[in-house]
């Protein structure tokens, strides 16, 4: 650094300006400062040049780059897809029932549908699919409409009681509130009871055994096992969407349940059903 | 430099100053905002946009005064991340009935531009009523007394002509049939036939699950709606955006 001249407060030179006799000295900008300035300047131009910038009649100036945002995302995820594009072909290519065989279509499949999972599955049956009450735990062996890949393929592909697609699964259970008395269902709220193994009292269940035949057993079967082509739960086991105690069953059969998912078909890809498919398959539950 | 000179004219008189700042103000407003509005590309051309049915604008009413934009927003950004997440990145067109728009990229909670048809509206009530419940992680407050707030049909005629005063084309008949058609759209037994004509693509059902209707069906009504009005099957980017 070169020495610093120092002067003095009366000779250092002052813009002219006096206000209330208060100078105002002339200092100039650092130098450093003045050339970022003009280095941000001619960077500008050739910024213009480059990026889109000026605006025409009907658009921008694409400038010299081309760039688009919008290009750009899809450039990224071409990217991807092309990395993927053999494997996903095959994925494709290959019956549910094979995937497990080859143990690259499986990896694929099983951290490709994991992630599927996590963003659209998991908001209701949990991150782990542990399932929550009213949204069906996937990690059991007990399904409502079927546990084999094709079942579970066509679940996620168009959903259950949506109104979005036309072959959504369906089936409605009454509101039994609106046929049957509150002793009736008391009654058959016991037998439910009975039938899981529960603590019941004895003489109601037996009435209620009556009722369950005639307005139970056509869809949850004889045995009360269910069905799986109507989505009717198996009551005998330990297993409840909603819950077992007296008071839910009670809830249940009066106001009836209506458990809604949506169609994913259309908003995933078919490699994604195939893939988060073989993944529920794989959490431990599946035929 | 010697024309810098005359620099001190405009520096002693004010009112020169202040005329020739507004002067290098508007010259920076034509070049980056007044292209806006005559550019064709600014707003795309898609199907399927129409206003918001008069229970959708109600929800949406609420979902702005309880402040879900806070944590919400409701804007894909064209990144690969958010669009693989998301969906679609956000268009301009998405947004033009949004008085105010819903953007935003403060996400404390998921982006909702498109939420809608994604869960169940049993879900949403679960959802609104305890987060928790469905999502342990959570921070969202509890919202369950929409459940037992009720919504007015007869408030939303002016609600209606605000926005259309803004530039939103709800036609007379629209504003003349807002309390019926705000009733009709959670009344799936109802003679709906007409509100879907005039707002295509309308959902019709009971969103709460409950008799009566409350601020719960004109939240879930909205959040059922978003997103899902443009058919992008048709929609072709242009090259220079």
């Amino acid at each position: 650094m070169s020495k610093k001249i120092k002067l003095n407060d009366e000779d250092y030179p002052t813009t002219g300006h006096v206000w209330d006799g208060i100078r105002e000295y002339d200092k100039p900008m650092p130098r450093w400062w003045l050339y970022t300035f003009y280095l941000c300047i001619v960077f500008s131009i050739g910024y213009m040049i480059a990026y889109p910038a000026i605006p025409l009649l009907n658009g921008a100036t694409p400038g010299l780059l081309k760039y688009s945002t919008r290009g750009e995302v899809q450039q990224h995820i071409d990217k991807v897809n092309a990395q993927n594009a053999e494997i996903e072909a095959k994925l494709l290519a290959t019956p549910l029932e094979s995937i497990g065989a080859d143990v690259d279509l499986a990896r694929f499949a099983t951290a490709g549908g994991g992630a599927v999972f996590l963003t659209y599955c998991a908001q209701c049956h949990g991150a782990g699919a542990q399932g929550a009450k009213g949204y069906p735990n996937l990690q059991d062996d007990q399904w409502l409409w079927g546990g084999d890949l094709e079942a579970i393929a066509t679940t996620i592909r168009h959903g259950i009681r949506n109104d979005t697609d036309e072959d959504t699964r369906f089936s409605q259970m009454p509101k039994f509130g609106e046929i049957l008395e509150s002793e009736e269902i008391n009654s058959l709220a016991n037998y439910v009871l009975k039938v899981s193994n529960q603590e019941h009292d004895a003489s109601l269940a037996a009435t209620g055994n009556a009722l369950f035949a005639d307005n139970c057993a056509a869809c949850h079967g004889e045995t009360a096992t269910g069905d799986r082509e109507q989505g009717a739960p198996d009551l005998t086991d330990a297993i409840w969407l909603y819950g077992g105690d007296l008071e839910t069953i009670t809830q249940t059969i009066t106001n009836s349940r209506f458990g809604v998912m949506p169609a994913w078909q259309g908003r995933i890809t078919d490699a994604q059903i195939k893939q988060v498919t073989f993944y529920v398959h794989q959490l431990g539950g599946g035929e | 430099m010697s024309f810098l000179k005359h620099h001190k004219k405009i520096e002693t008189n004010a009112t020169l100053l202040l005329v020739l700042s507004l002067g290098v103000v508007t010259v920076g407003g034509i070049v980056e905002i007044a292209p806006l509005f005559y550019l064709e590309n600014t707003i795309e051309k898609v199907e399927g946009m129409r206003p918001y049915t008069p229970l959708e604008l109600a929800g949406r009413n609420i979902y702005v005064r309880e402040g879900c934009y806070l944590c919400h927003s409701q804007m894909i950004r064209p990144l690969r991340d958010e669009v693989e997440r998301y969906g679609h990145y956000s268009l301009a067109v998405e947004s033009i009935y949004d008085h105010p728009f819903q953007w935003g990229s403060k996400r404390t909670g998921p982006d909702l531009a498109r939420v809608g048809a994604r869960y169940s509206d049993e879900w949403h009530v679960d959802h609104m009523t305890d987060p928790r419940s469905v999502v342990p992680e959570s921070i969202m407050p509890t919202y369950g007394f929409l459940k037992e707030t009720k919504v007015k049909p007869e408030s939303i005629q002016a609600v209606l002509v605000a926005n259309r005063r803004t530039g939103v084309p709800y036609t007379d008949e629209m504003i003349e049939m807002a309390a019926s058609d705000l009733e009709v759209q959670v009344d799936p037994d109802g003679d709906w036939e007409d509100m879907v004509a005039r707002y295509p693509k309308a959902q019709v059902r009971n969103f709460d699950g409950q008799d009566s209707l409350t601020e719960m069906d004109a939240l879930i009504a909205y959040l059922q709606m978003l997103g899902t009005l443009v058919d992008f099957s048709t929609f072709q980017p242009e090259a220079s955006r």
